[in-house]
């Protein structure tokens, strides 16, 4: 069984197919979205959304933005992502300064959110492929 | 009259007008044709976003937990006028024609006795304006040097516009630009970004029937999800902009490489005739000439 799996991020459409199952990372846990899933829709945090397709997968690396899941698809609307190959180690570090620069200024709540962000973005690092 | 060489010079200089101006014209149609697949790339993203919020927007509108992005300050007094135009001329009145629509909302708001920022994207609206609204001019965007509209510079503007929203330096934003109906139609348009305009809750239509689980609870996701979606808005309105400009400067340029045309074919039988005249006058000065002896 299968469901439709849309990926877009504002300047583009980056994927859009039939999968088996999708690994997404919410901003408040990660998740795996199969066919006939519950309605949902969550935000995203820095991560990597993994389409999972038997031998024919993808992954994409996102850094934030939101999911729509229905029960018969997924819709990841992506500030801003790359396929895993794309990613390279300049893009990090424009994303990890894009991230510190987003502290300046901020207080209380907000400053927290923007410092697990910046953390979250740092743990990309280990999706650098060389 | 002037001499058969200036006519001459003439027809060369209008010739190399025409070729410059038949240049720009291809350029556009190049440029236009990428600033119409981006602003097709980016339709999809758009349209979920907008759906999404206005669906979320309906349910929290009214209750006093609604963000104020959405709520609004309450108040009218102060407007931001964000004005986004081209960076550069020469496409017929494309930029002017924004701006005028600019100028008469300002105009309106002033007489009104409301207090009036405008921000600038592109150079040509901030030059144009400044001759009547200097002192209300607050910030300026260029595109100096960029190829394409990047979201990354978008983003930045709609962070700076949700900052200065929360230090209430403004009640209400209003964003204009000139929407893309063809390559000849383009139409200036105002569109409302802060407060965000909730459609009518009455007119739910299909498929906004299904219930989500939020996660996390709707008010949160609203917050976060907003300034995006305003960002979205300016970045699809960029876009638009763009493709407008390329089609205003399309227009623009076959007019003026066809008016080139024109005036050279004028220019010609000008040259022809008076090359004429000098002819049959030397012939007559050389006829009556040889009569003389």
């Amino acid at each position: 069984m299968t469901m439709q799996f849309d990926l877009v991020s504002p300047e583009r459409s980056l994927a859009s197919l039939e999968t088996q199952a999708v690994d997404i990372p919410g901003s408040e846990g990660d998740m795996t979205a199969m066919p006939d899933h519950a309605a949902l829709m969550t935000t995203l945090k820095p991560g990597i959304v993994r389409v999972r397709n038997g031998e024919d997968s993808g992954e994409f690396i996102v850094t934030g933005g939101f999911v729509e899941i229905t029960e018969n698809g997924v819709i990841v609307l992506a500030e801003t992502a790359y396929r895993r190959g794309e990613f390279t180690e300049e893009i990090f570090v424009e994303l990890v300064s894009v991230a510190e620069g987003a502290l300046e200024g901020m207080e209380g709540g907000s400053r927290d959110l923007a410092e697990k962000r910046l953390a979250e973005t740092r743990s990309l690092r280990s999706l650098l492929t060389d | 009259m002037p001499s058969l060489k200036d006519l001459k010079l003439r027809i060369e200089s209008v010739k190399s007008t025409r070729k410059i101006t038949r240049a720009m014209q291809m350029v556009a149609a190049a440029k236009l044709r990428r600033a119409q697949e981006a602003a097709e790339n980016s339709r999809p993203y758009s349209e979920r976003m907008n759906a999404v919020v206005a669906n979320l927007a309906r349910s929290v509108v009214g209750t006093d937990s609604a963000p104020r992005v959405l709520a609004g300050t309450g108040r009218d007094n102060s407007h931001l006028l964000i004005t986004a135009t081209a960076e550069r001329g020469l496409c017929g009145n494309f930029n002017s024609s924004i701006v005028r629509l600019v100028r008469s909302q300002a105009r309106e708001l002033l007489a009104e006795g409301k207090t009036v920022k405008i921000m600038t994207i592109g150079k040509k609206g901030r030059e144009q304006l400044r001759r009547e609204f200097e002192g209300h001019l607050i910030s300026h965007v260029g595109l100096a040097g960029m190829r394409s509209i990047e979201y990354r510079m978008v983003q930045r503007i709609g962070a700076d516009l949700l900052a200065s929203f929360d230090r209430e330096e403004f009640d209400q934003a209003t964003l204009f630009f000139s929407r893309f109906k063809s390559v000849i139609t383009q139409v200036p348009t105002a569109l409302q970004l802060v407060p965000v305009p909730v459609d009518n809750p009455m007119d739910e239509d299909a498929g906004h029937g299904r219930f989500y689980e939020y996660e996390p609870d709707e008010q949160e996701l609203l917050v976060e999800l907003l300034p995006r979606a305003i960002t979205n808005q300016i970045y699809a309105a960029l876009l638009e902009n763009a493709a407008s400009e390329q089609g205003a400067r399309m227009s623009a340029m076959d007019n003026a490489t066809r008016n080139a045309g024109d005036m050279i074919d004028k220019l010609t039988i000008v040259y022809n005739r008076s090359r004429q005249a000098a002819i049959t006058k030397e012939l007559i000065e050389i006829i009556s000439g040889a009569e003389a002896l």
